[in-house]
């Protein structure tokens, strides 16, 4: 079916990257707002909106029923998740589908499949896709988590089945941390997730992240190259790159093809990203978990193939093929995305709600903002402080982070603090356009720079 | 009337963990330092301690209720 009138169940930037989707494909888009969200962009960008609920996400954001109630009654025939929220839910999924409407996404048995990590991890192995050596699936209890972390070899990473996002990972050095860890994991786990299943998996040091994007149409699949997103604090990513610097050709085939692999065994449909551990001295890559959505950094893809990953997969769920073959997915140059969020970097990365007063992006065919902000604006406290991403493209590496250094500096956004600070001495730091960073990277380098380590932090 | 107010604005919780018992309930005692609730705002979290002592009368904000910065969550008697 062709989809028409498209409800987007989601806020903040990605909002506003759903509905010039849309809008490109000529369809209608209802947008989903909580009473505190009035003002932003999406609605005033979208052919109609719908107040979904007060502003705590779970009366709005995350009320599923509520949600696809409001979708019925607007006449929707699809409903796009975005990311966050009910992204990744797969009751909400099977729900819209109930009520005849097309889910954005892949099926909600796939996203129930892929979203619990140890069925993942079973998966990637059913299709030869190697994993971080670790437990078979799930640990029944702490004498088989010891056992287990004997084969695989200390350090190991404690980690919840059904978790994300980092939240619920424990390091165990030896078997006593283990045999202390592992219960609080597994009473944390139940709490945040619902769900204490736990397993085991080695810590890769000074790993790199590396995750490869897809497109699926449920039996075929195919790449789009990938991304490295190594520079993170607290597990969220900051900086954002494609393609990765620092895979050979060899290995970015393998990578991708091991993706394209995993993602045809399971039937997916729509966009997904497979994000890998990548172990530079070694040149192992090992799969950790699945994305059974659209990420925040889709855009460093687009620069570089082309392909608008939104609109691709809203097609996809309309029912049409995969809008190209895999040897017409090339990609050029280099592009790199900064996340601009409302948090003081000078104080601890403390969030800054507030009101823009002046905002200006400078204006190139190789800068892209994909943004929620706009002069008057009131970003509200209730939800996460991406405010938006800039967007980069050069030839090579070195010219899009030269690129990035002088849009940031043509980048004005004044009434709240931003991130900008940081990104641009990232921009200048020898060692990040030396490529050297790895996932642990960005917090030492934090920890040594004064300018982001401020005694308002402490409070 | 002595009162706490919200130096942040976000939304206010009575109880450190979803299932846990609150923080304080009216007619609890309070002494400047403890800890009355949390503000989470984007998402980070920050506890909210009384600045004066007393006896909880009332909390103007329901648990898991929007705040704004300088809104009064507590009323005491002293």
């Amino acid at each position: 079916m062709t989809i028409r009138r498209l409800f987007v169940a989601n806020r903040g930037e990605i909002a506003v990257r759903i509905i010039r989707a849309a809008k490109s494909l000529g369809i209608e888009t209802v947008q989903a707002y909580s009473e505190a969200d009035r003002e932003m962009l999406a609605v005033k960008l979208a052919d109609k909106s719908v107040c979904v609920g007060r502003p705590a996400a779970r009366h709005s954001y995350l009320d599923a029923a509520g949600l696809v109630a409001a979708a019925r009654t607007a006449g929707c025939d699809a409903v796009h998740p975005g990311y966050g929220f009910l992204a990744e839910n797969a009751e909400f999924a099977d729900m819209v589908e109930s009520f005849g409407m097309v889910f954005v996404g892949p099926a909600g048995e796939t996203i129930r499949r892929m979203g619990d990590k140890a069925a993942a991890r079973e998966a990637a192995i059913a299709a030869g896709v190697p994993v971080v050596p670790g437990s078979q699936g799930r640990v029944a209890d702490i004498d088989a988590a010891l056992a287990a972390a004997e084969t695989i070899g200390y350090p190991v990473m404690i980690k919840a089945a059904a978790g994300g996002g980092g939240r619920g990972i424990r390091i165990a050095e030896t078997p006593d941390e283990l045999r202390r860890l592992a219960p609080q994991a597994q009473s944390e786990a139940q709490a945040a997730f619902g769900d204490g299943g736990l397993y085991l998996e080695r810590v890769i040091e000074n790993a790199r992240h590396i995750e490869v994007q897809i497109l699926g149409d449920g039996e075929r699949a195919i790449h789009c190259f990938e991304r490295e997103c190594s520079l993170q604090r607290r597990r969220q990513k900051v900086w954002e790159e494609a393609p990765a610097a620092c895979l050979d050709e060899a290995t970015r085939a393998r990578i991708c093809a091991s993706a394209v692999a995993l993602a045809e065994s399971v039937g997916y449909r729509g966009a997904g990203t497979l994000e890998y551990l990548y172990d530079e001295p070694s040149g192992a890559f090992y799969f950790i978990e699945m994305n059974t959505r659209i990420q925040v950094e889709h855009p460093v893809t687009e620069m570089i193939t082309g392909i608008d990953l939104v609109a691709a997969m809203v097609r996809i769920a309309g029912g049409e093929p995969l809008p190209v073959t895999q040897d017409r997915v090339t990609r050029t140059g280099h592009a790199i995305e900064v996340r601009i969020n409302a948090e003081d970097p000078a104080a601890g990365f403390m969030p800054c709600p507030g009101t823009v007063e002046r905002l200006s992006v400078p204006t190139d065919p190789a800068i892209r903002f994909d943004g929620m902000i706009y002069e008057g604006y009131t970003v509200p406290p209730f939800y996460d402080s991406l405010l938006g991403k800039l967007i980069v493209h050069g030839a090579t590496r070195a010219e899009a982070i030269d690129r990035l250094a002088a849009a940031l500096e043509g980048f004005t956004v004044t009434g709240l603090k931003t991130t900008v600070p940081l990104h641009k001495a990232l921009a200048a730091d020898p060692d990040v356009r030396a490529g050297k960073a790895h996932t642990r990277f960005l917090e030492g380098w934090l920890a040594g720079n004064p300018a982001f380590t401020s005694q308002k932090a402490a409070q | 009337m002595p009162e706490i107010r919200s130096p942040l604005p976000g939304s206010f919780y009575r109880r450190p963990a979803p299932g846990q018992p609150p923080f304080k309930e009216i007619g609890d005692r309070v002494e400047p330092g403890d800890v009355i609730g949390l503000v989470e705002v984007m998402k980070s979290f920050n506890e909210i301690r009384a600045d004066v002592g007393g006896t909880i009368l009332s909390f103007a904000v329901e648990d898991e209720e929007p705040v704004m910065a300088g809104a009064v969550l507590v009323e005491l008697e002293g």
